[in-house]
């Protein structure tokens, strides 16, 4: 398999952090335009995915760790349910944030209105989580799909019954 | 932090705590494995304490609901609005009955799964799979919501397709863990499409709204046979049975304990679905009669592809198919008789015999696929023809087998009986031939089995087996289930009467599933 | 009749995915076909929510100069397919390194020459 051209690992290189800077948006700003944790996590692991195209999986997984990704997974998930959790004085998932004075509390304008980033309650904090959660998990999946290709194919590592 | 508050918000903690233990394990597992397994094990025993504590409550006070994210888990209804506007998690008598069995039979899985699995690789993940199986039961088991059931639905069937090909060196486990995947994900579009028809008509995603709201249109009914046949595809009965036989033998021995919990767990999805959002309607009856013809041709497809097998799974997975067939064919003719005067007797016999049949065989047939595997762990081959003599070196697992072989073909001091007689006898006011060809099935089973303990456990010894039985906590396990199952056989009365009785009449009542949620 | 449109797409798109996932033999297509069935009724979910000459449900009222009956399309069948999306994300990946491994270990990806779970 040929290598990708200097051109290629180039371009790659430079269009990475605006991807990431756009996927970051979307995940930031899910509570007032559309997007979310899911959507801006997906673009982000293009992004990713985009680097490992370009650089070829042998180069990647030198740098990405699978057992990195693994943990960056596992605080995404747990700060979700920890957020849930933390709505326990009411019921689980209670937006404790919405109309106090911490981070996100303000209540949004009635009415057509350009957004105020300082509402929302807990969501913006869900959707940071989950956008967490995707990066890792996409990211880790297409590592491993691209190292699985690696593997020579045939009879190697059956066990008979 | 008293046990009023936790009763309070239980349903929420059931669900919660072993997500999130779920999410702690790969943390946990970079440190130390040791740490790993006390910590997995110690979420598993609390989580079943307090499905008992809460389960108790459930069978003395009634329905508890809960809505996720209101300032009040009772305000299911906000004053703005006619219909509930958030998820509600309502847990009546037939949820609570089947948390037990979900919690129970986990408990024994993960204790056989410390031993079983040691040698293998990426065991991090395997425990996080194995609370996230549990997670997608209790939310399938819990939620009063119909999304809410189609996403516990499929994390339940991604967890446990990811599990069955856990042994990924083995080539056929891939192949039936395709296989599963494939139906699982074909089952799940299907429910989405239907619940999509629910939705455009009333514009409700509540169970007791829609329950409510039913008009019994035409795209109700198209809605109906959707539901029943894609959650019919998953629970294994006799038209669309193909994937069982190849999925429950391929998977690690404690996966498929749990397996039978998952199909099980589908099984109530259809029961909820026929009893309480449609119970109100004139499609009960035709829906019934379905649910008997099922269960016939399961009852008698399984048992009779089952003698013939020579792979041990593979055998006991048919009659697995096989005794599915009878909870639909009791808790089916329960349905049928749902308008009739009769329903009072026979009607709640059949479903509280059914009812009881999938705990009892959630018991034994764990506990024989459990057996199943420490066959597989001493002698590294599941074929019939191989195996012999093992009860000269491992008795525990020869009585394990024993008791577990005798409540699966009903033999008298087993709970196994005591669920097939209150089948017999309500059924056979439906139909005769009904009961006639439950006892004949039941025979076939019998002769199934002994078949299998004479080849397995009778004749010389092997020659390169080691001695000994297998390690303790793999016996533990199994232990846990036989003082399920010994327990249940002592006592069937009690049982019956106070935790079998309400899940039935809870199954039954509509319209206090609908009180809860709407009020009056 | 325009508006009927959609809902004919979607009833398409689950015929063409069961058909695939019903008569094809290649592992990889039998995936497609499973991930064109669940595009279909995606479709379907997300038409159910629309409402004609209406707005996006951003805002928490309308702009001035709307009328208020059917002023805006749902929002609920939007979540509901974003996280039918998701899923079908995850089964589709699992679905995929399930036909990686078996390529591995038998070297062909026709159905029925990795059958050896028979009778």
């Amino acid at each position: 398999m040929n290598e990708p051209s200097k051109i290629v690992k180039t371009i790659a290189s430079i269009i990475f952090p605006f991807i990431t800077v756009y996927g970051l948006y979307i995940i930031v700003h899910g509570h007032l335009t559309p997007g979310g944790g899911f959507q801006g996590g997906a673009i982000t692991a293009s992004g990713i995915v985009l680097l490992l195209v370009a650089f070829g999986s042998a180069e990647i997984a030198k740098k990405i760790k699978e057992s990195h990704l693994s943990i960056l997974e596992s605080i995404g998930a747990l700060s979700f349910i920890s957020l849930a959790l933390l709505g326990l004085s009411a019921t689980f998932f209670y937006n404790f944030l919405a109309g106090s004075n911490f981070i996100f509390g303000r209540i949004p304008p009635f009415g057509s209105n350009p957004g105020d980033m300082n509402t929302g309650g807990v969501l913006p904090l869900m959707n940071i989580s989950v956008g967490l959660k995707v990066i890792a998990g996409l990211s880790a999946m297409v590592l491993a799909l691209a190292l699985f290709a690696r593997l020579k194919r045939g009879r190697k590592g059956v066990r008979k019954k | 932090m008293n046990m009023s508050y936790v009763l309070l918000h239980a349903p929420a903690l059931l669900i919660a705590i072993p997500l999130f233990a779920a999410f702690l394990t790969p943390i946990i597992d970079r440190f130390s494995k040791r740490v790993r397994n006390i910590f997995v094990l110690a979420v598993l025993i609390i989580e079943e304490i307090l499905m008992i504590i809460f389960a108790w409550d459930v069978f003395t006070n009634g329905i508890h609901v809960y809505t996720m994210g209101a300032p009040n888990p009772t305000s299911t209804v906000p004053l703005q609005s006619a219909v509930p506007v958030r998820i509600v998690l309502e847990v009546d008598g037939m949820s609570a009955f089947m948390g037990l069995i979900s919690t129970t039979v986990s408990l024994a899985a993960g204790f056989y799964s410390i031993a079983f699995v040691r040698k293998e690789t990426g065991q991090g993940k395997f425990y996080t799979l194995l609370l996230l199986m549990l997670v997608g039961m209790l939310g399938m088991e819990f939620t009063g919501d119909m999304f809410n059931l189609f996403v516990f639905f499929e994390i339940l069937s991604i967890a446990s397709a990811a599990l069955v090909a856990y042994r990924s060196y083995y080539g056929d486990a891939v192949e039936g863990a395709f296989k599963y995947l494939i139906i699982s994900s074909i089952a799940g579009s299907i429910v989405l499409f239907a619940i999509a028809i629910l939705y455009g008509q009333y514009g409700v995603l509540n169970i007791a709204a829609l329950a409510k709201a039913m008009k019994s249109t035409t795209l109700d009914m198209i809605a109906l046979v959707l539901l029943i046949s894609a959650f019919a595809m998953k629970c294994g009965s006799v038209p669309m049975h193909f994937w069982i036989p190849d999925s429950y033998t391929v998977a690690p021995a404690s996966i498929t304990a749990m397996l039978v919990v998952a199909s099980q767990a589908s099984l109530y999805a259809l029961f909820r679905i026929c009893f309480s959002l449609y119970g109100n309607t004139s499609y009960v009856a035709t829906s019934g009669a379905i649910l008997i013809l099922f269960g016939l041709l399961s009852m008698f497809i399984g048992v009779t592809m089952a003698i013939p097998q020579k792979d041990i799974k593979r055998l006991m997975s048919y009659h697995a198919i096989s005794q599915t067939g009878y909870m639909l064919l009791g808790v089916g003719a329960g349905l049928y008789l749902l308008g009739n005067p009769d329903f009072s007797t026979h009607g709640m016999a059949a479903m509280e015999g059914g009812i009881f049949h999938i705990f009892n065989h959630a018991l034994y047939k764990g506990l024989l696929f459990l057996t199943a595997g420490a066959i597989f762990y001493k002698t590294k081959t599941r074929n019939l023809n191989e195996i012999r003599g093992l009860a000269h070196s491992m008795k525990f697992t020869t009585i394990f087998f024993l008791i577990g072989a005798f409540s699966i073909a009903g033999l008298p001091p087993f709970n196994g009986f005591a669920s097939k007689l209150l089948i017999y006898e309500s059924v056979y006011h439906v139909n005769p031939i009904l009961s006639i060809i439950a006892m004949l099935v039941s025979i076939l089973t019998l002769a199934s089995f002994m078949k299998v303990f004479h080849s397995a456990f009778m004749g010389p010894p092997m020659k390169d087996v080691e001695k000994g039985d297998v390690p303790k906590s793999m016996l533990f396990g199994m232990m846990v289930l036989t003082a399920g199952i010994i327990l249940f056989s002592i006592i069937p009365g009690w049982v019956v009467g106070h935790i079998v009785h309400p899940a039935a009449q809870s199954l039954a009542n509509q319209s206090a599933y609908i009180r809860a949620v709407m009020g009056d | 009749m325009i508006y009927n449109i959609p809902y004919m797409a979607s009833a398409i798109l689950v015929i063409v995915g069961l058909y695939a996932v019903l008569f094809k033999r290649n592992l990889i297509k039998i995936a497609i076909g499973i991930t064109v069935l669940e595009s279909g009724v995606n479709l379907f979910l997300i038409t159910l929510g629309y409402r004609e000459n209406a707005v996006a449900p951003i805002y928490t009222n309308l702009p001035e100069g709307t009328s208020i009956p059917e002023g805006m399309t749902l929002p609920v069948p939007q979540a509901l397919t974003l996280t039918s999306i998701v899923i079908g994300v995850a089964v589709l990946a699992l679905i995929l390194s399930f036909a990686v491994k078996i390529y591995q270990h038998y070297g062909t990806l026709d159905s029925r020459e990795v059958r050896r779970l028979r009778e």
